[in-house]
This record gives structure tokens, sequence and C-alpha cells, in this order.
């Protein structure tokens, strides 16, 4: 059942709709993360924050209530456990932010958007995973 | 004014930030998926290159719904691009127009601009090195940390976790650093 074709529509739906906001919101825009990481625009703080609260208050009344899935399942949280990469990844990737104004999310939907020469960034982002995936064992941790 | 002229607007912060937060419960209501982009990277990777790297040997299967959803962001790309986008210039701050238009960027009219991230671009030093080089930062770094902005920054600190926001201030801290000292070195080759 959850390898069913169908039963994934209910992500693609989801990401489509999530792809609306990134673009309409702007928040897949260059300009909007230099603004960000010049402390000239509010913009991109007001939408991490409240998209942050919202996360929060609804995570809470998950627990709260115990909610379900629509499946009846019970809902898991995945605890993240602390590493050093979190440090030296976590600042690799803010210039990478930096520089390219998109996270990995905002790279599909700016190719969406017709910027077809980011197929160029994501591809060297998944190139970037590749080589991280090979020399792991070699990185601090 | 009629709801598609009403839409075509660029949307405020605070419309577009809880429609953000949202996908957390959506995701977890809808199939119990942890919100989280930058996996997608690792997945397609596990797809299609594993080359028999242990970290890429996992049943990337059964976690297909995030390409199903990083999909899904592409087909929303398509729709917001082609349909509901708004024809006239992006209104940016003057002190970062005036500051790239001193590095000869002057379009303002997409939400990324033409004279940096083109095909014709692409041929440049400036152009390859932060497409190409940019976007490997962002693959490679997403990964060492463990996710991206929507895994750590929105997810992981919805369920309060302290990793996550060691993670979110180190993208804050590196990209602080380097829009203001290293992307000036770029924009000026």
């Amino acid at each position: 059942m959850e390898h069913k074709w169908f039963s994934q529509l209910k992500f693609l739906i989801t990401g489509t709709l999530f792809g609306i906001v990134f673009v309409k919101a702007e928040v897949i825009s260059w300009f909007r993360i230099q603004e960000m990481f010049r402390l000239q625009s509010f913009h991109m703080y007001g939408v991490i924050g409240s998209a942050l609260l919202v996360g929060m208050l609804s995570v809470l009344i998950i627990r709260k209530f115990n909610i379900r899935t629509i499946g009846g399942e019970a809902i898991v949280f995945h605890p993240k456990k602390f590493s050093k990469g979190q440090i030296y990844g976590g600042l690799i990737f803010g210039t990478g932010w930096a520089i390219t104004g998109a996270c990995p999310g905002p790279l599909f939907a700016q190719i969406g958007t017709g910027a077809t020469v980011i197929v160029i960034t994501l591809l060297s982002a998944i190139a970037g995973t590749w080589v991280y995936g090979k020399f792991r064992d070699q990185l601090p941790h | 004014m009629d709801v598609i002229a009403f839409v075509k607007q660029p949307w405020p912060w605070y419309v577009a930030g809880p429609l953000i937060g949202l996908t957390v419960p959506a995701l977890l209501l809808l199939g119990n998926k942890s919100f989280g982009i930058s996996s997608s990277l690792r997945h397609i990777c596990a797809a299609c290159i594993p080359a028999n790297i242990p970290f890429f040997r996992y049943n990337w299967k059964k976690e297909a719904w995030n390409l199903y959803f990083v999909g899904g962001i592409t087909l929303g790309g398509i729709i917001a691009g082609n349909w509901l986008s708004d024809p006239s210039d992006m209104v940016i701050h003057p002190a970062l127009a005036a500051e790239l238009s001193s590095y000869g960027i002057h379009s303002h009219h997409a939400l990324i601009p033409a004279d940096l991230f083109s095909w014709a671009a692409l041929g440049s030093l400036r152009g390859s090195l932060m497409m190409i080089g940019g976007g490997f930062l962002v693959g490679f770094g997403t990964r060492y940390a463990g996710g991206c902005t929507s895994g750590h920054a929105i997810m992981g600190l919805s369920t309060l976790q302290w990793p996550s926001l060691v993670a979110t201030a180190c993208f804050m801290v590196g990209g602080f650093i380097t829009a203001n000292l290293i992307l000036p070195l770029l924009l000026s080759l």
C-alpha cells in the first residue's frame, strides 16, 4: 500500500502547494536571501520565524492530544543526534546558501519557474552530497 | 481586483510563513513523515550512483515520498512561474541594488538575477563558481549537517531539538560571513 504510486500522490500535491508558496513569497529569490544576510529586510526572518511558530504549535497539539495519522498510526518523531557535522556542515551550507541564494528546496522550485540553468546547480549539489557520502568516514563528526 | 490578480502579487511573510509551517503537520498526518528536503539529494545518489558506498546502500524506495515531494515543488514552481507570476520588477533594498550595480548586475525583473544565473553566465568564471561551486557547498554542507533549512530550522526546531539550533546558528553564521565578506570577491570577478 505504502509503495503504490497513488499513496505517494498526496506528497506530490503537498509539494506542489509548498512550491507555489515558495515562489509567491519570493523565498526562492536570490535577492531576498542577500537582503536577509545583510539585514536589509525583515521578510525572510518573518517567513522562517512564523513557519517555525506554526510548526511548533502543530507539534505541541499533535503531542498533547496524541493525534494519529490519517491511516491511524501513532506519530513518531525522530530525535536528531548532535555531531560536529552540524557545526562544520552548517557553516559550509551557510556559505553555499549565501552564494546560490537557495537551499535545496528552492533549487527545485527555481528550475520549475523556468530558470533551467539551475539544473547545473542542483546536479552540483547532488555531487556534493555524493562526495560527502564517499568521504564521510574521514571527516570529523 | 479579481482573485487571480490578487494571488499574483508577491505574498507577504505572514501569509507564506504559516503556510510553510503547516507543511510540518501535513506531512506528519498524511504519512508520518518528517519535513526535510535535503535528504532527497541523498536518495537521488542512492538511486542513481550508489557506487557501493555504505552511506548510499539503503532502501531508498522506502523514502520515495521525499522524491514525490520535491517533484511537487518543481511542479509548484512551474505553476506559479507560468500562471501566477507578477509581471513587475522585484522590489529590492536600494543599498543592495546599488551594491549589485557596482558589479554590473542590473537585472531585477526575475526572482534570480539573469546577470548571474543563466546559461550565458555559466561560461564565465564568476557564474560557474557561483552555480557549480555554490551548488556543491549546498549539497555537501546540508548532508554533513544532517539537514537544511527545512529539516533543521523548521522541523528540528519545531520539535525542540538543540542540535538543530546549533545547525541553524551555523547556517546563519556561514551565510552572514559569506554574503558580506566572500561574495563581494566573487561578484567582482
